[in-house]
């Protein structure tokens, strides 16, 4: 038997560190994501499977110390929201540079700036196009309920590992707060030290005299091998691309109109469906669960036989401009939403989508 | 008639390079400090026999190649972060010796916030901290330590405290840190400031086993090329000048 909780999304998010077998997490905190702290510092974690779990001085110091874990082969974690994850994309980008695996979640809040604490999915730029400095691409996978934030987890640490990249969760503050069932998967071992030196023989653990030093860096000064380098990093993203896509068609079969939808859009795009359908208008839902990779072909064909796409998002429209670019003008591409903490209700939705009848 | 290869054996030897340190050419300027500090930590992990529980964490500054010259594990951190990667890797593997090499710009300017809150929570590694008064490796700017009327190429009138500031003496903050375990200033233009270094190194490497907090060495360096002077008078300069402001010696033991 599973075990089933009545958790936050944010709460469910940091029971499954521990239950993945997470070596360490480091955070600080940043509403609207402080219960991921709260809860692991609460359940003591050290105690079930001796997960670190430590309070720092900055969300840069956090992210550089999932660089030092990551860098010996060590399971890593950080969680914040908008502005803090702002500050750990220099060492985002430096994990990408040394190709480290961790995992980043981002419950995400309205800015630009402080903003507000209110939810918002407007850093779909920042963790899509690299948002750090340098040619480098994060895999990242948007949660649209409770479950999912905690399902996620093992995705995202698997895919860190299997191509040796930092990834992101793409919450924001109405996945990360509301409460709903979770039914939680069971608890994976951790690693012990030699089981990370045999799997990961690039970990810093130390010298042994059966090898030569291991080094973590991300700096090279000679172009070319630089430029080798990045291009390597190209073709692990080409094959995440070919491997790792995940979404989810809803009602998309005999669709006239469909809604292009990810995390919390997607749950109330769910709900237009349904009202639409009640009305006898065929209306279907791509629900995009892996931002990047981004699902251009599946979009591309879907484009060949609905009258118009319909793109909602919690943001001025940033994701809509990768629709664009998947549907090539074979059908029209609308927008709606809504920013700065403000969230559309299903009725507002329909009555767009009616208004382009 | 003896030829060298009767005396080049292991029985005669009184001096050699140590082996941890690797082949490859240091990147330093002739005269730096960067060589010798480098070659009496790694004569202490040989000497401790402990190459395989060491991991080294390098800069973002003149050092940042110090993975090239140190065979042992080591990471290369972002500017100043050196202290949050060595506060993860002591964290997740206690019984390993974990250091940091940092210069001035990177430890005390952009990286002060991870180097203080590390040192406060008494993080157990080893930081290893170089001043020389000067970015080097940018073509020597003004750092936090340079001092007063120093000139650099960003205090080309020398260090203004009206216009730039005090410098730094990040050290004596870093003693009063309840965290820190073992403080002490150093120096290595000198043979005997060299063994004396030295012995401050294996200070560092046999108190950060007992698990009691940070141990920080700063090391008191020249920098010829950035202070635009002569060797000799660099070194000059640094005895009669640079080390009234950062006078060397212990400033925090174990009791």
């Amino acid at each position: 038997m599973k075990e089933i909780r009545l958790m936050k999304g944010n709460e469910a998010f940091a029971e499954a560190l521990i239950r993945a077998g997470t070596d360490a997490y480091f955070g600080y905190p940043i509403t609207p994501q402080n219960e991921v702290l709260e809860y692991l510092t609460e359940v003591e974690p050290h105690k079930r499977t001796g997960m670190i779990v430590l309070q720092v001085e900055s969300e840069i110091s956090a992210i550089n110390m999932c660089y030092g874990g990551a860098g010996a082969g060590f399971k890593v974690a950080t969680s914040s929201s908008s502005p803090g994850i702002s500050l750990m994309m220099e060492g985002i980008s430096y994990m990408a540079g040394a190709e480290l695996p961790a995992l980043i979640l981002n419950v995400s809040r309205g800015g630009p700036g402080l903003g507000t604490i209110q939810p918002s999915q407007s850093d779909y730029f920042q963790a899509v196009k690299g948002g750090g400095h340098g040619d480098y691409k994060l895999f990242v996978i948007a949660p649209a309920s409770v479950q999912e934030m905690a399902d996620f987890v093992p995705i995202a640490f698997d895919v860190a590992f299997k191509y040796r990249t930092p990834t992101m969760i793409l919450s924001d503050g109405i996945i990360g707060q509301m409460m709903e069932k979770v039914v939680l998967f069971d608890q994976m071992p951790r690693k012990t030290l030699e089981q990370i030196e045999k799997d990961y023989p690039w970990a810093t653990t130390g010298k042994k005299n059966y090898r030569q030093r291991n080094i973590i860096t991300s700096l090279d000064l000679d172009p070319i091998r630089q430029e080798k380098h990045v291009l390597k990093l190209q073709e692990k993203y080409k094959k995440i691309e070919e491997n790792e896509l995940r979404y989810e068609e809803i009602e998309t079969d005999d669709a006239e109109f469909i809604l292009v939808a990810y995390g919390s859009s997607a749950r109330i795009c769910l709900k237009v469906v349904k009202l639409a359908r009640k009305e006898g208008l065929k209306v279907g839902l791509l629900r995009l669960i892996t931002l990047f990779p981004f699902p251009y072909k599946k979009l591309e064909e879907l484009s060949k036989k609905v009258a118009f796409f319909l793109v909602t998002e919690l943001s001025t429209g940033q994701m809509v401009e990768d629709v664009i670019l998947a549907v090539k003008n074979n059908a029209p591409v609308y927008f709606y939403g809504r920013t700065g903490g403000a969230i559309y209700t299903p009725n507002e939705i329909l009555d767009f989508l009616k208004s382009k009848l | 008639m003896l030829t060298y290869k009767d005396i080049i054996k292991p029985e005669n030897l009184v001096y050699r390079r140590t082996p941890l340190l690797t082949e490859k050419t240091l990147s330093y300027c002739p005269g730096c400090g960067h060589g010798t500090i480098h070659r009496i930590i790694m004569e202490v992990v040989e000497e401790m026999g402990i190459q395989e529980d060491v991991i080294g964490i390098a800069p973002v500054g003149c050092s940042v190649l110090a993975y090239e010259f140190m065979d042992i594990d080591m990471q290369q951190a972002a500017h100043g972060r050196a202290a949050s990667l060595a506060t993860a890797l002591s964290r997740l593997m206690p019984n390993k010796y974990i250091f940091t090499y940092q210069g001035d710009g990177d430890l005390a300017a952009i990286g002060t916030a991870e180097t203080i809150h590390a040192c406060s929570r008494g993080e157990n590694f080893i930081i290893f901290f170089i001043n020389n008064g000067i970015y080097g490796m940018t073509g020597g700017q003004m750092a936090p330590t340079t001092i007063e009327n120093m000139i650099t190429s960003t205090t080309p009138y020398g260090r203004n405290s009206q216009l730039n500031g005090y410098s730094l003496n990040i050290t004596e903050l870093i003693a009063q840190l309840k965290g820190t375990f073992y403080v002490t200033r150093q120096a290595v233009h000198t043979p005997n400031l060299v063994r004396k270094a030295k012995k401050a190194v294996r200070n560092a490497f046999e108190y950060i086993k007992l698990k009691k907090g940070t141990c920080f060495i700063e090391f008191v360096s020249n920098c010829n090329t950035g202070w635009k002077k002569r060797p000799l008078d660099a070194i000059k300069w640094l005895d009669e000048v640079f080390l009234k402001e950062y006078p060397l010696g212990d400033l925090k033991v174990p009791k």
